[in-house]
């Protein structure tokens, strides 16, 4: 077995070759470094950096700020993506192409924006303000920040699933008798949840790295209101390298998982799909 | 990502059972009531905000914002390096795009997975790389200082940082297209007699040419705004290291509002412009897999 299957097509040692060339220089040998320097660090300096009190408060907010967005974006992405699929309403083009918004719009841009909202004298921070709801500078901007960036994740996830949905599954339940929330859970649910996790997935992998719109919006104060990727700005700025790349290596390890989940959820995905298929 | 609803999807709809009860009305209510409240405070609230900050004081004093030299030195920082950026990541997404999606080979998904690996990689950690490698205390450090060149801190450190976040997009769409149109006329054309370099620019690229518009768009607008990265190899110099996101940061930040909202409603404009231009490709027909 060769390291290529034969055929007529020229071209592929020139693409080949200049693809992984580019790759190496460009990402991966950046990446090496990165794991290089945090490599060079004794075992017992790298512990304490990843584990001092900071670092494990940033942790604490950037990880928990980032699983209760996903979460938020679970339940409105569906609402959103099940009303953009299913309902017919003035309006439901512009929304459709408005969800992708965020991936289009500069992280510095929603930043400053949010932040300005829901600022105290904000348009929507002045009526939150006098029910006790601190919104920017606190934790729940942060999560809000998240939630605003990750959003087209999940309804992009769930949006083909729904297309997928067998209406005529539904139209036959329906007409055997079944209620509506029984064929919410025993149909539409089962065929839409493998995309509703790898949205959540998505999602949750892009807030937790997020650094643009959230350092806006958040107080940045140690332990409180610092995240994880900003953290790692200070220490660069303290021209501290190794401790910026330990903690580095901490979120790459954690991409890395996450990208492993989502692979296995789209395989099995897949396999759902062509066991229904059958 | 595509806007993936068929025509006539929805058309059918009332002739199908239970379509007309109350329990349906309310839900539907429901759904569209959330989602547009939640759109509209999340989304709409602070879209409508850039434009009304940076008009606060009406267009002369958003004009005046906008030529003031160090904003002007940050669009001009932006378009350089979005024109040298662009076209290299659109070379590499072709050659990356010709490899994978026409040819078989051993370890192909492990190859796409690692050009798909910055998108899964926190931005200030992008930028860091290149810190570590090209900053004085980083590896070439001091060999670059004696040669007197500078990337971080620099216009070829914010190239590279660019260019390493936006590596995937032209790829990332041009590979499953390529795999899913398959070899037939570029094999005939060969066979035929054709060059390679005919082949490509005579079959292959009017055959993909909406995936690769589509992903040049999303490469350029990702390479304009691009915020943790790049500052975290700019060194945030005025006048000669400042992008524009990183001009609303400075101007944010000494509370120069309508200063701020004036370079964040051009980068707001893009964004719209990027959409539209992504909406049009979708009615060609071209749809994200």
């Amino acid at each position: 077995m060769s390291f290529r299957q034969a055929s007529v097509l020229p071209g592929f040692g020139l693409t080949f070759g200049f693809t992984t060339f580019f790759l190496s220089t460009i990402v991966l040998l950046p990446l090496a470094a990165l794991v290089l320097a945090a490599g060079s660090m004794h075992w017992s300096d790298f512990w304490h950096v990843v584990t001092s009190p900071r670092a494990l408060g940033s942790y604490r907010l950037s990880f928990g700020a980032s699983l209760l967005a996903a979460s938020i974006n679970l339940v409105f992405g569906f609402i959103i993506a099940w009303t953009l699929t299913r309902y017919e309403f003035p309006g439901r083009k512009l929304i459709d192409a408005l969800i992708d918004m965020p991936f289009a719009l500069p992280t510095a841009v929603s930043g400053i924006a949010l932040t300005t909202v829901f600022a105290s004298n904000g348009w929507i921070g002045r009526y939150l303000e006098p029910l006790g709801v601190h919104v920017a500078y606190t934790w729940l901007g942060v999560t809000l920040a998240l939630t605003l960036i990750s959003m087209p994740f999940t309804v992009r996830a769930v949006q083909p699933a729904l297309l997928e949905v067998q209406r005529d599954l539904e139209d036959a339940a329906e007409t055997l008798g079944a209620a509506r929330p029984y064929v919410f859970r025993r149909i539409i649910l089962p065929t839409v949840l493998p995309a509703l996790l790898t949205g959540f997935t998505l999602s949750f992998a892009r807030a937790v790295g997020e650094y643009g719109s959230v350092i806006f919006i958040a107080g940045n104060l140690p332990m409180k209101t610092e995240i994880t990727p900003l953290l790692i700005v200070i220490h660069l700025e303290e021209f501290d390298y190794r401790g910026a790349a330990a903690l580095g290596v901490v979120m790459l390890t954690l991409s890395f998982a996450v990208l492993l989940t989502i692979n296995l959820l789209q395989g099995w995905g897949r396999r759902r799909h062509v066991r229904a298929a059958h | 990502m595509a806007a993936s609803i068929p025509h006539g999807a929805l058309s059918d709809d009332e002739a199908r059972p239970g379509q007309h009860t109350w329990m349906h009305a309310i839900v539907r209510w429901l759904c569209i009531t959330v989602s547009l409240t939640f759109l509209a405070a999340v989304l709409l609230a602070p879209l409508a905000t850039v434009f009304a900050m940076a008009f606060a004081h009406g267009i002369a004093a958003y004009l005046r914002a906008l030529i003031d030299p160090d904003t002007v030195a940050a669009v001009r920082l932006t378009l350089i390096t979005a024109l040298v950026v662009v076209p290299i990541n659109t070379v590499f997404g072709l050659a990356a795009a010709w490899a994978i999606g026409k040819f078989e080979f051993r370890g192909k998904s492990m190859l796409i997975t690692l050009i798909d690996l910055p998108l899964a990689i926190s931005p200030v950690i992008s930028g860091m790389v290149f810190v570590l490698l090209f900053g004085l205390h980083g590896w070439f450090g001091v060999w670059l200082q004696e040669h007197e060149f500078s990337i971080v801190f620099a216009l070829p450190g914010i190239m590279l940082a660019t260019m390493f976040v936006t590596f995937p997009y032209v790829a990332r769409e041009l590979i499953p297209l390529m795999e899913q149109l398959g070899n037939d006329e570029e094999e005939a054309a060969i066979t035929l007699g054709a060059g390679g370099w005919i082949t490509f620019f005579r079959v292959t690229l009017p055959k993909v040419r909406w995936g690769l518009v589509y992903g040049m768009v999303l490469c350029n607008a990702r390479a304009m705004g691009e915020f943790g990265a790049v500052s975290v190899v700019s060194g945030h110099i005025r006048g000669l290291t400042n992008t524009m996101p990183l001009q609303i940061e400075i101007l944010y930040n000494e509370y120069s509002f309508v200063g701020a909202f004036a370079v964040a409603s051009l980068l707001t404009l893009l964004a719209a412009v990027t959409l539209v231009v992504k909406t049009l490709v979708e009615r060609t027909g071209y749809r994200r897999r």
